[in-house]
């Protein structure tokens, strides 16, 4: 392949912008991949073009690439996904064609066709005997972050109108899908209705977050409750709990509340983490100043000494 | 992964909102029901690009785009067959497979 943009397009250096866009267009009608699926040499000639396409259809470009300012490498378009490659997939069905009536129709045809079913399809025809799964529909749904832990029902309405109640089940995760039997597409002859599926985010909380099965949550104690221990009330996603906070506990400890995360699976539930922030008021005042230059006198532990240890 | 009209729309070159809405009302691209809106997966971005490609780069009308894009759905859904049916093939025995393969043959060669 040629490197010449010029050439890549077929048109004359003294070519007008006009004919350059018609030349592109012409070659991208020809070649463009989805018009031809799965042929790598004209993939590679779109690709070509394109990139020629990109310096010579801008007229700014194309007088920098003239004076040799750029040249034709360098402005390659990166690799791109065509639609064809998707279109491969299951869930790209829903753009076949008669596709919310059931594509599986035509896909019945073909075999039919093939074993020739149709010829012996007797009196009624085949076509009458048809009988056919409806399609799925897609849907989604934000839920809340406590209601996707413990659980809830919902109605949505769905944008044809229709009231639809879903059960969202306990320790549900983000992007997990709903699948509610018989709530798709009608079915046709004796087939049964398709399928929703409802794909669910799950939406942010201020307090909790969630690590696997635990739940995790920040509790901010002060100074002195780190010094002497405490007994405080913790939010849980099931109410709140009264917890033992030890004696001498530090910034960033991890308390463990079992049995108080989500639930598993496997039957049980996960723990609730705890983690621990001393945090300081706002105003020092004097005598938490005199408390600490007390301390500072006759206490020698250094925080810091792994620290120093490793990076010396 | 799913994207709102606003991501797709910065996410695609030369792609207007106003394109994006009309292709959506038409049909032509499907996107999912989210509470804030329409959601697009990667397929439905890729067949924007398509869309954007027949409209732009190709200057299909407005009145022939329905048409070429049934096609390509109808080129799609056919070669999504054929590889179901070559899977189906795959799975038989090869005396199977060699017959299959000869009957083939000898249709491509005279097709009466």
């Amino acid at each position: 392949m040629s490197d010449d943009p010029y050439k890549v397009l077929g048109v004359a250096k003294k070519a007008s912008q006009d004919e350059i866009k018609k030349a592109y267009r012409k070659l991208a009608k020809k070649l463009h991949p989805d018009l031809h699926p799965g042929d790598a040499d004209k993939k590679a000639e779109f690709q070509a073009v394109s990139a020629a396409y990109e310096i010579l259809g801008n007229a700014e470009k194309r007088s920098r690439f003239d004076t040799g300012e750029i040249d034709a490498k360098g402005h390659e378009r990166p690799e791109r996904d065509f639609y064809h490659q998707y279109a491969g997939q299951q869930r790209a069905r829903r753009y076949d064609p008669g596709a919310g009536t059931g594509g599986a129709e035509d896909f019945s045809d073909l075999f039919s066709d093939l074993f020739g079913q149709r010829a012996r399809g007797g009196q009624g025809g085949f076509r009458q005997e048809f009988h056919a799964r409806g399609s799925d529909a897609h849907y989604h749904l934000d839920v809340d972050f406590l209601d996707a832990a413990k659980g809830a029902g919902r109605r949505v309405t769905m944008p044809d109108g229709n009231r639809m109640e879903v059960t969202i089940p306990a320790g549900i995760r983000d992007g997990q899908t709903l699948r509610l039997r018989g709530k798709g597409g009608p079915g046709f002859g004796d087939g049964p209705p398709g399928d929703a599926l409802v794909t669910v985010t799950i939406l942010p909380h201020p307090l909790f977050t969630r690590a696997g099965d635990n739940v995790e949550i920040e509790l901010p104690i002060t100074f002195d409750e780190a010094v002497l221990g405490t007994k405080v009330d913790v939010p849980t996603i099931s109410g709140t709990v009264a917890m033992t906070v030890p004696k001498g506990t530090s910034s960033g400890d991890r308390l463990r509340l079992k049995g108080r995360g989500l639930p598993i699976t496997k039957g049980g539930k996960g723990d609730q983490i705890v983690r621990l922030r001393i945090v300081l008021p706002d105003k020092i005042d004097a005598r938490m100043e005199d408390l600490a230059k007390e301390w500072r006198k006759h206490v020698k532990t250094d925080p810091r000494q792994k620290l120093r240890r490793t990076t010396t | 992964m799913s994207y709102d009209e606003r991501t797709v729309v910065t996410r695609v070159e030369r792609l207007t909102l106003r394109d994006l809405r009309l292709w959506v009302r038409k049909g032509w691209v499907k996107p999912m029901e989210g509470m804030a809106g329409p959601l697009f997966d990667e397929v439905d971005v890729a067949r924007i690009c398509l869309l954007r490609d027949l409209k732009t780069d190709m200057s299909i009308s407005a009145d022939a785009l329905p048409l070429v894009l049934s096609l390509i759905d109808r080129l799609n859904q056919t070669r999504r067959e054929l590889q179901c049916l070559q899977r189906a093939l795959e799975g038989q025995p090869d005396t199977v497979q060699q017959q299959i393969i000869a009957r083939y043959a000898a249709l491509h060669e005279d097709p009466e």
